[in-house]
């Protein structure tokens, strides 16, 4: 029993000690982000990028990769600044579409068996011209609520902070609580038995693609809360961001091994990063290496310890 | 000293040193340049310049602090989170060049709600709190179009090379052409190609196009195209037309090598990367409690026949004409916008 549990926590633990150590540095840099405005700040940012995350996780979970990420959160980002604010019920209405167009994916890779990369590489062409088509030119204004959502000031802990948790406890609940969501992580640990067992595992993959897009959509409103207009380009980075997420925050490639919390820290650690190597005043040049070293001490700590953690169980 | 005591004491002298700091001094004042982009010569200039101008200005102690920020990779995302950054490192201003016109909006807003002055200029911001030092494109294609209503009063066909297809920039300028063209009717635009603001892509466009077209007596241009364009007519053995050039050292070598051997006349005109100096400049003047419209308009930099020499001589090999801005040239467009 104690064995599981260690398990369970050291993958947890490393994206967790990154944070804090990474935060600590960011403090001691920069004693002014050590306050409720200064958290904010350094986090609000983090908070698309997070729901992204959990998007990617979910996609993942099953297995699947999704390269469309960045232009989904884009497109979506354009709809919120036009069509949401300008005409409410239009704007739900195409979103739910959008949505219903990422379940239809998952069942057609489903059926189709088609490799998950190669279909949502082309759904970006598709997703970022439509963006285009809506905002040719840069603009739109964001939703008087998701303005209001978005710039909340709630007591004791900062909007971004409140932000995460709660996308953080309400992922958990739906992946490692629900039933649905042991059924999405059993496709990608091992479909054959979830097969056997009775289950039918395109309702499934249906549900994790659905339940990525609500995500998804989440992520591009509360990017135009938080930038007031959109672009169609605004989210490009998010394809890549989503995924080194999920990796950093204990997620694997395959096999189910999914971590919603992590996912989460994941998304923080990444953004963290960036504002720690302006601090540091490292040339933009070398901005971009030192961000992939973070990632890259980060995983090696992980592969470090998951060996240590093999070790142990052959013992 | 009761704790109360201690508190009125401190905003005393709080209000006691504030009216110092807002009258004419910004030694303590700290700026920070925040830029999307620095993969091209305009760009790579426009740091140059603005390394140079605020080095002297800090040397001198005009200001404390003048740091250039450009972001890995030019996303919105990425410089809002770079310009909360600079927030929480405590910069009195912000001098922007902008991924995004709107993008970046939201973060702007959080610099001012924290009393920060924003300056954008070249990529501006449509966030009404911030300061914008804009191009006036239209103007810089209009005024093509009157130096060769000078030049060739009888007027006759123009050919016009635009930039790259869809964006901003080259609507405005062959917007302004349309408009002088149509403010001096003896000219007629007879063929309209893109270049792309680039010297190749301009001579095959002017090359593929110039069988098709009757003799042309001058070419209009966005800059970056006006060598190609002269590269192109010459092959095709037509007689040589006034072409507008955009200030690229290639075009201004090109042009004195025509003004000295058949004394070719013509005009440049662009815009010199050094208006990031102008930014810093205005931004400066507003931390000195300066009023300042927010909406400022940058000159463009013209180089006619007589200064040829001088700005070629100036400009890099490969390089764009540039000209960095001073204290007095900022307050002289901070006026002139009032």
């Amino acid at each position: 029993m104690r064995r599981t549990v260690s398990a369970d926590a050291i993958r947890l633990a490393i994206p967790a000690l990154s944070l804090a150590i990474l935060l600590g540095a960011v403090f001691w840099l920069q004693p002014r982000a050590m306050s409720y405005i200064g958290l904010n700040l350094l986090f609000n940012l983090a908070v698309p990028i997070a729901l992204a995350t959990i998007a990617q996780m979910l996609i993942m979970s099953v297995n699947d990769l999704d390269l469309a990420m960045g232009t989904f959160v884009s497109f979506v980002a354009c709809v919120t600044a036009t069509f949401l604010s300008e005409e409410p019920f239009f704007g739900v209405l195409i979103l739910a579409g959008a949505v219903a167009v990422y379940a239809m994916l998952g069942v057609v890779i489903h059926l189709r068996n088609l490799p998950s990369i190669v279909v949502s590489l082309g759904m970006s062409f598709v997703w970022a011209g439509l963006a285009v088509l809506l905002l040719p030119a840069p603009g739109g204004q964001a939703p008087e609520w998701v303005r209001t959502v978005m710039t909340m000031k709630p007591p004791v802990a900062p909007m971004a902070i409140v932000a995460s948790v709660v996308i953080a406890v309400v992922a958990h609940f739906i992946v490692m609580r629900s039933s649905l969501g042991v059924l999405i992580r059993g496709v990608g640990g091992n479909q054959r038995s979830v097969e056997r067992a009775g289950w039918s595992v395109l309702a499934a993959r249906a549900a994790a693609y659905a339940l990525a897009g609500v995500f998804a959509v989440l992520a591009g409103i509360s990017l135009v809360g938080l930038t007031t207009s959109a672009d169609a380009n605004i989210a490009l980075r998010y394809t890549l961001l989503s995924i080194a997420g999920v990796i950093l925050g204990g997620g694997e490639f395959i096999g189910g091994r999914i971590s919603p919390i992590g996912a989460v820290i994941g998304a923080l650690t990444l953004t963290l990063a960036g504002s720690f190597l302006s601090f540091l005043r490292i040339s933009p040049d070398w901005q971009i290496g030192a961000q992939g070293a973070i990632l890259i001490i980060v995983l090696a700590l992980r592969l470090l310890l998951n060996r240590l953690e093999n070790r142990d169980k052959r013992r | 000293m009761t704790f109360r005591g201690m508190l009125l004491a401190s905003v005393a002298v709080a209000c006691a040193a504030m009216p110092v700091s807002a009258l004419a001094d910004t030694s303590d004042k700290k700026i920070a340049l925040s830029n999307n982009y620095a993969g091209n010569s305009w760009r790579q200039a426009m740091l140059t310049s603005w390394d140079k101008v605020t080095g002297e200005a800090v040397k001198a102690g005009v200001v404390a602090a003048a740091d250039a920020f450009t972001t890995a990779e030019n996303q919105a995302t990425e410089q809002a989170a770079q310009i909360q950054n600079m927030i929480l490192q405590g910069y009195d201003a912000i001098v922007l060049n902008a991924a995004s016109p709107t993008a970046l909006n939201g973060a702007v807003k959080e610099a001012c709600d924290a009393g920060i002055i924003v300056v954008s200029f070249d990529g501006v911001v449509s966030e009404p709190c911030a300061w914008r030092i804009a191009v006036d494109f239209k103007e810089m294609g209009r005024s093509q179009v009157e130096y060769l209503s000078k030049k060739l009063p009888e007027g006759g066909n123009l050919l016009e090379i635009r930039g790259l297809a869809g964006v901003f920039v080259d609507d405005e300028i062959s917007a302004g052409i349309h408009e002088g063209v149509k403010q001096f009717p003896q000219f007629k635009i007879v063929g309209s190609v893109h270049g792309d603001w680039a010297q190749d892509v301009a001579q095959k466009a002017v090359a593929g196009i110039l069988p098709s077209l009757p003799e042309i007596a001058g070419v209009v241009t966005q800059g970056g195209d006006g060598y190609g364009a002269a590269q192109a007519i010459a092959a095709a053995k037509r007689p040589m037309p006034v072409i507008v050039m955009g200030n690229r050292e290639d075009e201004l070598k090109w042009w004195k090598e025509q003004k000295d051997a058949k004394n070719y006349e013509t005009m440049s005109v662009s815009i010199a990367p050094g208006v990031s100096t102008l930014a810093f400049w205005v931004a400066q003047q507003i931390l000195d409690g300066k009023e300042v419209k927010k909406d400022l308009v940058v000159p463009f930099l013209r180089i006619d026949q007589d200064n040829l020499e001088q700005n070629l001589a100036k400009t890099q090999a490969g390089g764009v004409a540039n000209v960095e801005y001073t204290q007095a040239d900022a307050i002289k467009v901070i006026e002139g916008a009032k």
